[in-house]
């Protein structure tokens, strides 16, 4: 690896009108090896991606591609030159094949006739290449395969355009556990093939699991590079100029454990059999799980959302039965949905009132928006505050804030009608370092005010580090019970059932 | 991802306020000028009066079909409607200018009717709102029809007309006063309450945005729906009374009526398919186009010309806030 790097940035600067996106940030990836660019939302990775990319140009510095330097003046310039991105956006035409996407725009043809054996088999050689030729048929629809799959005819399409150098940006975003598995194997055969990898991630795991080498990047600048991959801890100090020991929030002593605050006994719907469990009150309880499993349909029960058609529900020891989410808000059960996008924003409408939602949707129609029962404008900006949403103004609209500070505004929405349980669902996807850390220490802080949390989450980890006491899902049953600490590898055999782990 | 920094910039921030001053407010004080250059007589209260209480109608439609667009629907019905509301309370009435007292509420309860039942389907039965309230439409002025026999009769007596023709005479300042006016002026006052200082209204603005995520904020989702075509129907009640006030009893005094109420609400910078817009914009979408019109007028272009011209608007407006949507973010 003592060779000509594949690739080269070398004090790359970009300004946007008042601020500095990137200053003086150099990165050097060999062919054959991962590695990892990290950093907070906002470091700046996906501006200096773009600036290699083609999509920006930068103001100072320059690109080296195999030793000469470059200038990419579109993103065309940059495919040419070999380097491809995979966005966390696909660029997939759904109705169309395997080998069709992978040849879009330069499709094989002899007097006017499509070659549709030869791109057929040109497509299996190439995700021959990696591993993926078992798993992928060419001519499948891209609608009918998994997103993992999808992934991999985006990395097959990036390879039969010979890209030397490959740039993923947060490629683990949509995965589930056994996706992300076959994503990483996929990297290995990458490098073995001798590609050079630059992958971006704010997950710790991942950078363990496949990195060679690592860069950190904090507001723009290169906070940390390490030519080893370090301890995680080191790696996570770098991004947030902190310790990770204060990372989770303490578990709950016993004497904060309450009564029990809710109960499920026999449980059923169409996505949900025989669910017994029961939630004390200053305890956060986890559930754990594949995809699929269960556990979002079993949090969207409790709430009304899907509701049980068998078996009964107790809260705080009176018995109830939920049709509506509005029926479970009433009597002080909140959810945060997992898809933030799609189930928790109101996109176009402010900070404020994105947090003053449900609290108004619990008063009179007619009634002023400005006060209710719940909150009114100055406490929800108050409550705002102590939870440090950044944001220009409060009136803005949140669509233009971070991920992290949108979570927290939807999360002002529940805090201001202080319910008796709350369920997070997935509850720091897509989310920095800074703003999880925050929300452990809120579900923590509200356990201790006498709710009752559950955690719904795919990120293992997670869970083990937030959670009182963790449930194992199945195929729509509760099929284990962890205590706190408990390791990946036990939950994991549960998850999954010990015949596939097994294989 | 790091296109968070840019949001944050001063510079973006400052770009993205511009549009804050809704543009229609600039339009429209272009066209009217442009009236005056035309026609000095506009600039005395003969002549913008008139203008007022020719535009009140539309204004109202506009108000009330803005509740429908933000909670992410469109309404077709209220052209109909206003037929109906016409050809109705002529049948009703009956030459006897006594009736008007019950004639009128007997109106509402119709809209009222027409606006659950807009809603009912929409959110129970499923139907898109464009389909549900294009068959209302074509239902309704079936009804109006076959109860004029197709032929309406005569005319409305005065007391009904009150409402759309007559002028207060003698006011301090302004000396006339048309009635429609202070309809218009109550009518924008509550539903700009309504809509902007309201529980109701930011609910409305939800349900348009993201209706999954308003459910399951505790948004009664359906609730909330139907009170928006409820409210568009009864704006279309109050714009038939008026209607009828100087337009005369015809089968086809609402025709275009809807879409002419969704352009005004375009222009005012409504959002289509939900989520955004202003009453007060609105009603000066509605007094855009009216002074359109009347610009059209005083040009001696043919009515085919001013279908011609709605229809522009209509897309161009459209694109317009399209383009500005996409150039101040996602």
């Amino acid at each position: 690896m003592i060779s000509t790097p594949a690739i080269e940035m070398r004090g790359i600067g970009k300004r946007f009108p008042g601020v500095a996106a990137l200053n003086d940030v150099s990165l050097v990836c060999h062919a054959g090896e991962v590695h990892a660019l990290v950093g907070e939302n906002g470091a700046g990775k996906s501006t200096l991606i773009k600036v290699l990319s083609g999509v920006y140009q930068p103001d100072d510095g320059e690109i080296v591609v195999d030793g000469s330097a470059a200038r990419f003046r579109h993103p065309v310039d940059a495919l040419h030159a070999g380097i491809s991105v995979i966005y966390q956006e696909f660029s997939l035409l759904p109705e169309r094949t395997v080998a069709q996407n992978i040849f879009l725009g330069r499709e094989l043809a002899r007097n006017g006739m499509l070659r549709q054996a030869a791109m057929r088999a040109e497509t299996r050689r190439v995700l021959d290449m990696f591993g993926a030729g078992k798993r992928i048929d060419p001519d499948a629809l891209v609608v009918d395969l998994d997103v993992a799959s999808q992934q991999m005819v985006e990395i097959a399409k990036a390879i039969a355009l010979n890209a030397k150098v490959l740039v993923m940006d947060e490629p683990t975003a949509a995965l589930n556990e056994a996706e992300c598995r076959k994503l990483f194997e996929t990297v290995d055969a990458l490098r073995a093939h001798g590609t050079a990898v630059i992958y971006i991630t704010h997950r710790m795991r991942e950078v363990t699991r496949l990195a060679n080498r690592v860069t950190v990047l904090k507001d723009g600048e290169i906070a940390a590079r390490f030519e080893t991959v370090p301890q995680p801890a080191a790696i996570v100090r770098a991004m947030v100029g902190r310790d990770i020991a204060d990372f989770y929030a303490p578990f709950a002593q016993p004497d904060e454990l309450g009564a029990t605050i809710l109960a499920v006994r026999g449980g059923g719907n169409a996505a949900l059999r025989d669910i017994n469990f029961e939630l004390r009150a200053g305890e956060i309880l986890g559930f754990a799980g594949i995809q699929g499993a269960g556990r979002v349909a079993l949090g969207m029960a409790i709430f009304g959302a899907l509701p049980f058609e068998t078996g009964a529900m107790t809260l705080a020891g009176e018995s109830v039965r939920f049709m509506h989410p509005r029926q479970a808000i009433r009597a002080g059960i909140g959810l945060l949905p997992g898809d933030r996008k799609g189930e928790g924003l109101a996109l176009m409408q402010s900070v404020r009132d994105n947090g003053m939602l449900t609290s108004r949707a619990l008063g009179s129609l007619a009634a002023s928006h400005k006060r209710n029962r719940f909150a009114d404008l100055g406490r929800m900006d108050a409550l705002l505050d102590r939870m440090e949403v950044k944001a220009a103004s409060y009136e803005q609209e949140i669509r233009l804030l971070s991920g992290g500070n949108q979570q927290k505004a939807i999360l002002a929405r529940w805090l201001s009608l202080e319910p008796r349980v709350l369920i997070f669902v997935e509850p720091t996807r897509g989310i920095d370092v800074n703003a999880k850390a925050r929300i452990y220490h809120l579900m923590r802080d509200l356990a201790r005010a006498g709710a009752g949390i559950i955690m719904i989450s795919s990120d293992l980890p997670e869970v083990i580090g937030a959670a009182d006491r963790i449930l194992v899902m199945r195929e729509g049953a509760i099929v284990a019970e962890h205590g706190r600490g408990a390791s990946e590898t036990a939950i994991m055999l549960d998850a999954t059932g010990e015949k596939e782990a097994a294989a | 991802m790091s296109d968070q920094i840019l949001s944050t910039t001063p510079k973006a921030a400052h770009t993205r306020r511009l549009p804050q001053v809704n543009p229609v407010y600039f339009i429209l004080a272009a066209l009217i000028v442009a009236i005056i250059l035309n026609n000095p007589a506009f600039a005395e209260p003969a002549g913008y009066m008139n203008f007022l209480k020719r535009a009140a109608p539309l204004a109202i439609l506009a108000a009330g079909q803005l509740y429908v667009i933000v909670s992410g629907g469109f309404d077709l019905s209220v052209g109909s409607l206003i037929t109906l509301v016409v050809v109705g309370s002529s049948m009703l009435l009956n030459n006897d200018p006594n009736a008007t007292w019950w004639v009128i509420p007997v109106m509402f309860g119709i809209g009222l009717a027409v606006g659950l039942i807009n809603g009912l389907v929409v959110c129970y039965l499923k139907v898109p709102s464009l389909i549900a309230t294009l068959g209302m439409m074509i239902t309704l002025n079936g009804f109006a029809f076959m109860w004029s026999g197709g032929a309406p009769r005569g005319y409305l007596p005065d007391s009904f007309r009150y409402f759309g023709r007559v002028n207060i005479m003698d006011v301090p300042l302004i000396r006339m006063l048309p009635v429609a006016l202070i309809v218009l002026i109550t009518v924008g006052f509550v539903l700009n309450w309504l809509m902007h200082r309201t529980n109701l209204g930011r609910m409305i603005h939800a349900i348009g945005d993201n209706p999954r995520a308003a459910q399951l904020a505790g948004v009664p989702v359906n609730r909330v729906r139907i009170i928006a075509f409820v409210v568009s129907s009864l704006s279309a009640v109050v714009t038939g009374i008026l209607l009828g006030g100087f337009a005369g009893v015809s089968t086809d005094v609402g025709t275009g009526y809807e879409l002419q109420a969704i352009t005004a609400a375009v222009l005012g910078g409504a959002q289509l398919l939900g989520g955004r817009g202003s009453v007060p914009a609105a009603i000066a979408g509605a007094l855009t186009l009216t002074a359109i019109f009347t610009l059209l007028n005083f040009l001696s272009l043919p009515q085919p010309v001013r279908q011609v011209v709605q229809g522009l608007i209509l897309i161009v407006a459209v694109a317009l806030a399209m383009y500005r949507r996409k150039r101040t973010g996602q």
